[in-house]
């Protein structure tokens, strides 16, 4: 009975703690998702999101704690091509000599044999990825040579050709143009159909309003956590970022 | 040669030096070690490790010195020496408040004045120039064979597992998240490291081996937005050079290693100067005509 309670969470970390050479990173700190949720992870520059994200993906060690994906441990759920990871725009070399197609591909890497050489299924996977975020017309084109926002679609496109069932998203609106914000909240509809689970980054208040049906609040550990309408409270907000008001921190609109 | 270089015609000019046997060796032996290290080149632009070849070339000299008094072969020595650096970079970095270039300086100067300190001590059999400027044209026929073996090892790992070090250099997290196995491939770059400075110090030192992991990988870095294109370039431009700088060092009777990675840096230069996008004169061009 209790591992079928177990199976129903695509996301299960609990108590987990990291630190950097004793330097303390995140504690305590304790989430569970379910297939189709989308949940906002929200907190200040060095608050511990990016660790959060690290933990998830297997990055760095846990110190202490566990985490469960799909009900298994990282390595299996790694193997598994369970979860995807897409950067923030910061994150990436953007004068790597490759274009769209490899980097969609290197999604694929994971199911492919040791000189992962792509078969027919694999190239397919990457031609419909590239077609959901619409950079068709793009496919060839060096990374150096893409607007910020279509950069951010180019690594959407890496997870959904891995077909993982876990997406994490750094700042997935930071920097980006108003045409690629639409088709990725157009995107996390249809993610949320397929069963998919989504946890995101963001400064943005009103993002969080707006998708995520959760919201885990952090600094350095959880602050609070739950739906996002009894949880994403101005008090909550407040505390979460050292008592300086939400009006300050993103303007009065927020 | 009658005192004058310019007189003499074409046809001599290339096919005399490969009339001696010694001649014929250094060029194929350059080829191959300069190949491998522009290979590798490739990897390294990519990852931002020139300091790290920087390093691991000069830490393999005290591992050279051991070997040869142990009268093992020294690529064995070398790698244990090259890849020991590089552990100890890693835990000085990781247990103190000391920024990473720093460490490296620290680590591989020291393990250079060892081996200075261990030539010096152990054995007057090596010559400490040879080490440091290499010997491309008296390679002895038992080190050729070490040589051969290594190159085709390295250029054979970083063929098999190419697009995971690509992947590896480009989202070390998005690999680690897909289950790749990242400090497998991690040390795997290293190994080809040390493996390609041991047989590039053979050839033009240890103090030249550095500009050869180095250099073809920028100049291909200017050239190209495609990642094979790189490899290709890098490998080309290293070739392109062995053989006009070998041509130059018999013709002009200089040093072949420093003849070879001066090439290089040409090369480099006119890439800089001239690349088709890259070049800073395209760049001028661009922002002119964007006016």
């Amino acid at each position: 009975m209790k591992s079928m309670e177990f199976e129903k969470y695509r996301i299960e970390a609990e108590n987990i703690c990291v630190d950097y050479n004793g330097k303390v990173a995140l504690y305590d700190a304790t989430l569970r998702l379910k297939a189709g949720q989308i949940c906002g992870l929200v907190g200040m520059n060095g608050a511990g999101k990016t660790t959060f994200f690290n933990a998830l993906t297997g990055f760095v060690n846990l110190s202490k704690g566990k985490i469960r994906i799909n009900g298994e441990t990282l390595k299996t759920s790694q193997k598994d091509q369970a979860v995807a990871y897409v950067p923030q725009n910061e994150g990436i070399d953007a004068d790597f000599p490759v274009n769209v197609w490899d980097i969609v591909m290197m999604g694929r890497y994971g199911s492919m044999n040791i000189f992962r050489s792509p078969r027919e299924s694999d190239i397919q996977a990457v031609k419909n990825a590239i077609e959901r975020v619409d950079l068709v017309d793009y496919s060839f084109t060096p990374i150096g040579n893409l607007s910020g926002g279509q950069r951010k679609r180019t690594f959407l496109a890496r997870a959904i050709a891995q077909r993982a069932s876990i997406l994490l998203l750094d700042e997935p609106f930071a920097g980006v143009d108003i045409r690629t914000e639409k088709l990725i909240s157009e995107l996390f509809i249809q993610f949320k159909k397929e069963g998919k689970t989504i946890l995101l980054s963001t400064h943005d208040m009103i993002h969080v309003r707006e998708f995520c049906d959760l919201v885990l609040l952090i600094n350095k550990t959880v602050v609070a956590y739950g739906d996002t309408s009894e949880v994403f409270t101005p008090e909550n907000i407040t505390s979460t970022f050292g008592g300086m008001s939400p009006d300050f921190l993103f303007g009065p609109e927020s | 040669m009658d005192g004058s270089f310019l007189t003499i015609d074409i046809n001599s000019f290339i096919t005399e030096p490969i009339a001696h046997e010694f001649m014929r060796k250094a060029i194929l032996i350059s080829i191959l070690i300069t190949s491998v290290c522009g290979l590798l080149s490739s990897f390294l632009t990519l990852k931002g490790w020139a300091l790290m070849g920087d390093a691991v070339s000069h830490a393999v000299m005290p591992g050279v010195v051991v070997a040869y008094a142990l009268g093992v072969p020294l690529s064995i020595g070398a790698f244990v020496f090259g890849v020991g650096s590089v552990a100890l970079i890693g835990f000085i970095k990781h247990k103190s408040r000391i920024k990473e270039d720093t460490v490296i300086g620290l680590v591989f100067t020291g393990f250079f004045a060892l081996g200075i300190v261990l030539i010096s001590k152990i054995t007057s059999e090596i010559d400490l120039m040879h080490i440091l400027y290499g010997t491309p044209l008296g390679i002895p026929l038992s080190d050729v064979k070490q040589t051969i073996f290594i190159s085709f090892l390295v250029v054979l790992l970083l063929s098999i597992f190419r697009k995971d070090l690509m992947l590896y250099c480009f989202d070390p997290r998005h690999a680690k998240t897909i289950g790749i196995n990242v400090s497998f491939l991690h040390y795997l770059l290293l190994t080809c490291l040390s493996l390609a400075a041991v047989v590039g110090l053979q050839a033009v030192g240890i103090v030249l081996v550095v500009a050869m992991l180095i250099t073809p990988g920028a100049t291909a870095y200017l050239l190209t937005d495609k990642f094979d294109e790189l490899s290709i370039i890098s490998v080309l431009s290293s070739i392109i050079s062995s053989l006009i700088g070998i041509y130059l060092s018999y013709w002009l009777d200089i040093a072949p290693g420093g003849s070879i990675v001066l090439v290089q840096t040409f090369i480099f230069l006119f890439a800089f100067l001239f690349a088709p996008r890259y070049g800073i004169f395209k760049v001028k061009q661009l922002l002119s005509s964007s006016k």
